[in-house]
């Protein structure tokens, strides 16, 4: 009764702080922003009041099973909440790709592609990435320890403060609120929130680990945390800047110029790193074994690619500054360390794919399997492409073209889409204790919808990053450069038309998972027929092995 | 570890941990993978040696070969720079009469002066140099103050209505209706005998009207059948080419307060032989005209043949 008495005291101060904020705003932004956050903060008073009955009508809703040996509340919301988040973001990509085609597509001011590029980046990363990040690290670390989470109070708080993050963003761009940091486009006072929302969530991913029961911490949660401390890092130092006024929006960064171009990328490309490579590398080391239902292909790799990993990783950033103000040195160490960065890279390609040594049959039986093989190819593929653009001779043509936005899709839609619609379509039937998938052979659908649709959108995108970095630089037999920037732009629409058709595929395939995930929540099972058509035959399954002879 | 196992499918050891039913072999690192690793580190290494890469107390090293990206730059321009030096001295020695002489000369001119023309002009007369409202067209021959080479590289240099340049091209046509020097009325009827002149409106009373108020305030730029002066500039009235717009609502506005476009006079920006070159594109584009519509007598400087503005 005291607890439920100080949170509901806590959220009611933070009410009243929202409010008056908003009264007292300097600007409209600010106003409506803090307006939504007086709202949240009166949901929560709300549910905090409500106490034991909002739980159980949330579970009526959400027809969740009753609490078993683990928390796995937040896992549910946050499997829910990336497949809604996905939609929205891949709608969003969906859209701004048409608007790069017709250009008539830009309402002007709300919905131009200004504003809804951010709002694409953001939905996929952050809130899509981000909410399968806290989902499953809640699930593989109960399990992998063999403890509850700790701080079940804080967990639902880190959910429930995250999504909030994500609608103040959201909304952020769309009514222009931007500080125009790429991948860190919120201003001061979402920040501020972000970094509360970031702690307390290490604080419960932590405590859970202290108190496991395992002797040994598995490698999916060293690498949950090395991402989870990273991006704490790396967001509150990107993020240092001075607000205008505190009853205001608008901020200025601490660092300008080129150190502070060289803060912003040495940000960008470590969320790359440890939310996009760190934190997803932790879903496919539970996942894929547990899948695939065989052990990991090397624990040794695992060790030396992980610290190799996390060490080379975070002086990459240069090599997104080559050939500009920064000094030549920082670009050559920022190529070099990208280069080194290939085969820690690989490492944890070769792990995942090397553990279905004896189960590869699997490829051919099981779509979520096939799923995370070919995740984990488009993770081999977009980690090689990285260190060859980081290249400084392959940069001075790759760079400010459409091959970056190929290059960053293969990994984004192959790699982090793939794995985790494969960890969603793992998690769904045991979350809600269902005996199977609502449908397998829709996961098939969803894998040839999504591949393709990748297949189209890298192929088109290299076709035209190459042919615009070649226009560029193209000059005449009489010295003279051959082309304006609008002759290159009309040069790239049949591109721009074949990248959206490949991500209205993709699209397509989310919309299945949507209907399988949702058919299955609800518990109904498709009758099908089964997957497999060939006799497995186990004596031919088993890898040569040269010594074995 | 107590656990530890062979594994039956891959034949082997396990390191004996267990999580959740996870087991991990103890594979070796693959030894390409491991090789390949040293290499990209040795590669890593020799790169650091020979190119600038490690920052000390005020600068970093500068690596054995001498690289850097300025020197690099300075050298690519200076490259491309005398790749083009042997043709535009030629064509700076060739006087600009002569030019469509010697066609090799004049396609090279047409080509720099294409490249010049997409970072310096299409700003305001578009990529393919078809203007819009207020801003020429220079693909078609209606010329506002002259289509031959030497006229156009005169514009060129000086601008248009420059007030810190004494050669500029500098037309002002009154404020007839701001100004008081027509009512309303009447440059309404002014604009109905003008819109006849293209063909765009019938003969009407109005127009008669406007006829007489034309010639008593018009005629002595635009002519009396409207067809323009280009000794002041003013524009040919009865085509079908329109620089602020040809709608009833444009020429009444035109007429009320006109607009005054400007142009920088290049010549402040540019060296000479690009201005030359630009004025040669310019003129390839369509509507170029022939020395012989001004004096026939070819003029031996350069600049001297560009009087006929003031």
């Amino acid at each position: 009764m005291v607890s439920v008495v100080t949170r509901a005291g806590v959220w009611l101060v933070l009410l009243i702080l929202a409010v008056t904020a908003a009264a007292l705003a300097a600007d409209g932004n600010f106003a409506i922003h803090m307006s939504i956050f007086a709202i949240a903060a009166f949901l929560a008073l709300w549910a905090t009041v409500r106490g034991a009955d909002y739980d159980a009508i949330a579970r009526g809703i959400l027809r969740m099973p009753d609490n078993s040996r683990y928390d796995d509340d937040p896992v549910r919301w946050a499997t829910i909440a990336t497949v809604f988040w996905g939609m929205a973001g891949f709608a969003a990509g969906l859209f701004i790709a048409l608007q790069l085609a017709f250009p008539a597509l830009n309402f002007e001011p709300y919905l131009n592609f200004g504003r809804l590029r951010p709002l694409h980046t953001s939905a996929v990363i952050f809130a899509f990435g981000g909410n399968a990040l806290i989902g499953t690290s809640f699930y593989v670390v109960q399990r992998t320890c063999r403890a509850r989470l700790a701080l079940p109070g804080l967990a639902r708080f880190v959910f429930w403060g995250y999504q909030l993050f994500i609608v103040l963003a959201a909304t952020g761009y769309l009514i222009g609120n931007s500080q125009g940091k790429e991948y860190a486009e919120p201003e001061w006072y979402v920040d501020w929130w972000l970094t509360i929302v970031w702690v307390c969530y290490l604080l419960v991913f932590g405590a859970t680990i202290i108190k496991r029961s395992e002797p040994h911490i598995y490698v999916a949660n060293w690498f949950y945390l090395a991402f989870i401390l990273t991006v704490a890092m790396l967001h509150v130092v990107n993020n240092l800047d001075v607000p205008v006024s505190l009853l205001g929006s608008k901020s200025y960064p601490l660092f300008g110029g080129v150190q502070g171009a060289l803060v912003q990328w040495w940000y960008g490309h470590n969320a790359v790193g440890f939310f996009l490579t760190a934190g997803f590398l932790a879903m496919m080391y539970y996942f894929v074994p547990k899948q695939a239902e065989r052990p990991i292909y090397s624990y040794r790799l695992s060790i030396i690619h992980f610290w190799a990993l996390i060490f080379l990783y975070i002086w990459a950033g240069p090599h997104h500054l080559h050939y500009t103000a920064l000094p030549d040195w920082a670009q050559t160490l920022g190529m070099v360390f990208s280069v080194m960065l290939w085969m820690p890279s690989w490492g944890g390609m070769i792990n995942g794919l090397m553990t279905l040594n004896g189960a590869w049959d699997k490829v051919r039986t099981d779509p979520i399997i096939r799923m995370m093989v070919m995740a984990l190819a488009f993770y081999g593929m977009s980690t090689f492409e990285g260190p060859m653009m980081s290249i400084k001779s392959v940069n001075s043509l790759s760079h400010y073209t459409d091959w970056t936005i190929g290059h960053v899709h293969s990994g984004a839609l192959g790699w982090n889409g793939m794995i985790t619609f494969s960890c969603i379509y793992y998690l769904v039937p045991r979350l809600w204790s269902r005996t199977r998938l609502y449908s397998l052979r829709m996961v098939n659908w969803h894998f040839w919808l999504a591949t393709i649709g990748i297949v189209f959108y890298a192929a088109s995108m290299w076709v035209a990053g190459i042919t615009q970095g070649l226009m560029w630089r193209e000059y005449g037999p009489d010295g003279y450069l051959v082309n304006s920037f609008a002759d290159t732009v009309a040069a790239l629409h049949p591109m721009f038309l074949l990248r959206a058709f490949g991500g209205l595929l993709y699209l397509a395939g989310a919309v299945i998972m949507v209907v399988n995930v949702w058919a299955t929540i609800i518990g109904k099972l498709r009758e099908e027929a089964p997957m497999r058509d060939a006799a497995f035959d186990p004596a031919a399954d088993k890898p040569i092995l040269a010594a074995a002879e | 570890m107590a656990n530890k196992r062979i594994d039956d499918a891959t034949q082997t050891e396990t390191v004996g941990h267990e999580w959740d039913g996870i087991e991990e072999l103890n594979t070796p690192l693959p030894r390409w993978w491991l090789y390949s690793f040293y290499a990209t580190i040795v590669f890593a290494i020799g790169y650091v040696v020979a190119y600038p890469a490690l920052p000390m107390l005020s600068r970093g090293t500068e690596g054995t070969l001498g690289w850097s990206s300025r020197g690099q730059l300075d050298g690519e321009m200076k490259a491309a720079e005398a790749g083009r030096a042997q043709m535009k001295a030629q064509i700076a020695a060739t006087p600009l009469e002569q030019l469509p002489n010697n066609p090799q000369l004049m396609h090279a001119a047409v080509a720099g002066g294409a490249a010049a023309f997409k970072v310096n002009c299409v700003q305001c007369h578009g990529a393919g140099a078809a203007g819009s409202p207020g801003f020429p067209n220079l693909n078609d021959d209606d010329w506002l103050w002259g289509g031959d080479l030497a006229t156009i590289q005169q514009t060129l240099m000086h601008g248009i209505r420059q007030p810190d340049d004494a050669e500029t091209r500098n037309s002002m046509m009154p404020n007839f209706g701001k100004d008081g020097l027509l009512t309303a009325p009447q440059i309404q009827d002014v604009a109905s005998f003008v819109l006849t002149l293209s063909g765009r409106e019938k003969a009407s009373a109005a127009a008669q009207r406007g006829q007489a108020l034309f010639e008593t305030n018009c005629a002595v730029c635009h002519g009396p059948a409207g067809k323009g002066d280009r000794q002041f500039g003013a524009p040919n009235l009865a085509d079908a080419v329109w620089l602020y717009g040809g709608t009833r609502a444009d020429v009444v506005a035109q007429v009320n307060a006109p607009k005054h476009g400007v142009m920088p006079a290049w010549g402040t920006r540019l060296d000479p032989v690009t201005v030359k070159m630009l004025a040669a594109y310019v003129h390839s584009l369509g509507g170029g005209e022939a020395f012989a519509t001004v004096p026939a007598a070819p003029a031996p400087a350069a600049d001297a043949s560009a009087a006929p503005a003031e």
